[in-house]
């Protein structure tokens, strides 16, 4: 069952990610005056993603907290792996888009340093993790991380606002003063919706992972204990 | 002695082996049935003074990070001419001054829960009747006023080696200084704890702390260049101080409800 799930999904991501690829390229006009926009129909559905996975990892977390479940880290940790990958793909296209149109590749401006905060905070994450060998408090002290670290990217998603900022203004419509053309915005709802397919197909993966290493790791324990 | 409480006799250092067990403590009606505990607070400030008294004795993390301060306001006069007269000191003195207080502050976080662990001390305070909440909020006082004591001593030898005038704006600049402080503070002690039996200690506090006192130490360096250079607290930056103020609150409750997770384990 597991498995049918994860080729559907998997099938899903790439058929909604060919299509919209169809879409953006052959259908929508050709903006004149913004450079390269095409990128931003991954840019921003990449970031939506991270900090979806940065959410559902806090859930996950509190759920490990309450129940003691080693699945839910399995879970919690997959899903933080996956979106600090989507957080990197954000920041690369980026990058490659301010190269394109701001002539740089890196400006210090607010909403760029918060995203590389946010990925540096879930690296440091990532990285506690292989610090620690016994899964309980490897568990328990990621759980403890995750919660501040969800925390924390409010407040940083938050001082973007309060700072002066040479990004884009919010493209999309339902934040306020944010807005693309009629027709313009629906695909990038489309690619989060094939992100998330491929995040969860990769999370799944991961967990997988995680649970067969967990095992190799207690009867590594028990052939030393004989 | 496992066998002679088996066998029903018990056994104490000084009377060897009993015919009959001791009748437990509480049931005797001349020992009161509750014994006064003290308030969640007073154990904090009871942890906090231990601290500091320990601290003090030795001032081993005091004079490390009071030297490694005033090195790295040396290092920062090799990155600009300071005697020019072309630059402003006043436009960046906020960013030099507190990242001079983040990294000096790490060194007596990192001390914070690793002087516990000789002689299984962190055991003892976890075992200790003092809820973990406590513990943390003591060890977390303790470093507030240590960091504090650094970076008031700092910020004088800061303000002499770089002709800077702190007189100004004084008042608000002792509550930024409050505030941001006990910021890393926060973060610092709990993920001192965090880490405090991790293999690469040293090496990941400060990468799990620094990504996440940006916000705070982001108010504090706007805010300090602004008052630095004689700019008071008016509209347009007030929104930082309430970042601060934010910031405190949260992540000071989070961590005293969530502290138990990483301690008690």
């Amino acid at each position: 069952m597991r498995e049918k799930i994860t080729y559907v999904l998997a099938i899903a991501g790439i058929a909604l990610v060919t299509w919209n690829l169809y879409k953006i390229f052959f259908v929508l006009p050709p903006e004149a005056n913004v450079a390269a926009y095409q990128i931003v129909y991954f840019h921003v559905p990449a970031a939506i993603t991270a900090f979806t996975g940065f959410f559902v990892a806090l859930i996950a977390s509190g759920l490990y907290l309450a129940t003691g479940d080693l699945k839910f880290d399995a879970f919690a940790a997959g899903i933080t792996e996956v979106a600090v990958a989507f957080a990197s793909v954000n920041l690369a296209t980026g990058m490659i888009w301010a190269r394109y149109a701001w002539g740089i590749w890196w400006a210090w401006d607010a909403r760029l340093t918060s995203m590389l905060t946010c990925w540096l905070m879930y690296a440091g994450y990532l990285i506690l993790r292989r610090a620690v060998d016994e899964p309980t408090q490897r568990a328990k002290l990621s759980a403890f991380l995750s919660i501040f670290g969800c925390v924390n990217v409010a407040f940083v998603y938050k001082s973007i606002e309060w700072f002066r900022t040479q990004h884009p203004a919010p493209v999309l419509s339902v934040r306020q003063g944010g807005g693309m053309g009629p027709g313009m915005e629906a695909p990038i709802y489309w690619n989060y919706l094939a992100m998330l397919c491929i995040a969860t197909v990769l999370v799944i993966v991961r967990m997988r992972q995680e649970g067969v290493s967990r095992e190799i790791d207690s009867l590594r324990r028990m052939a030393h204990a004989y | 002695m496992a066998k002679a409480e088996r066998g029903g006799a018990g056994f104490s250092l000084q009377g060897g082996l009993q015919p009959t067990p001791q009748p437990m403590p509480a049931l005797n009606p001349q020992l009161p049935a509750e014994p006064h505990s003290p308030s969640f607070f007073r154990q904090a400030l009871t942890i906090a003074a231990k601290d500091l008294r320990s601290e003090l004795r030795t001032k081993e993390a005091l004079n490390a990070s009071l030297a490694f301060s005033v090195v790295i306001f040396l290092l920062f006069s090799f990155a600009f001419d300071p005697g020019n007269l072309d630059i402003d000191i006043n436009e960046f003195s906020g960013g030099l001054l507190w990242l001079a207080f983040a990294f000096a502050g790490a060194l007596s976080l990192n001390r914070s829960f690793a002087r516990e662990l000789q002689n299984d001390c962190l055991d003892a305070l976890v075992a200790s009747p003092a809820p973990p909440g406590a513990l943390f909020l003591g060890k977390a006082l303790a470093n507030f006023a240590l960091i504090l004591a650094v970076e008031i001593i700092s910020l004088g030898v800061f303000a002499v080696m770089y002709n800077v005038h702190i007189q100004p704006q004084l008042g608000w600049l002792i509550v930024v200084m409050l505030m941001t402080t006990w910021a890393i503070t926060v973060i610092g002690t709990a993920f001192s704890a965090l880490t405090v039996n991790l293999r690469m200690r040293e090496l990941m506090l400060p990468i799990l702390t620094y990504p996440f006192l940006i916000p705070p130490l982001m108010a504090a360096i706007l805010l300090t260049t602004d008052l630095l250079g004689g700019k008071p607290i008016s509209a347009d930056n007030m929104i930082w101080v309430r970042v601060l103020v934010a910031f405190d609150v949260i992540f000071s409750l989070l961590a005293v409800v969530f502290i138990d997770i990483v301690l008690v384990g």
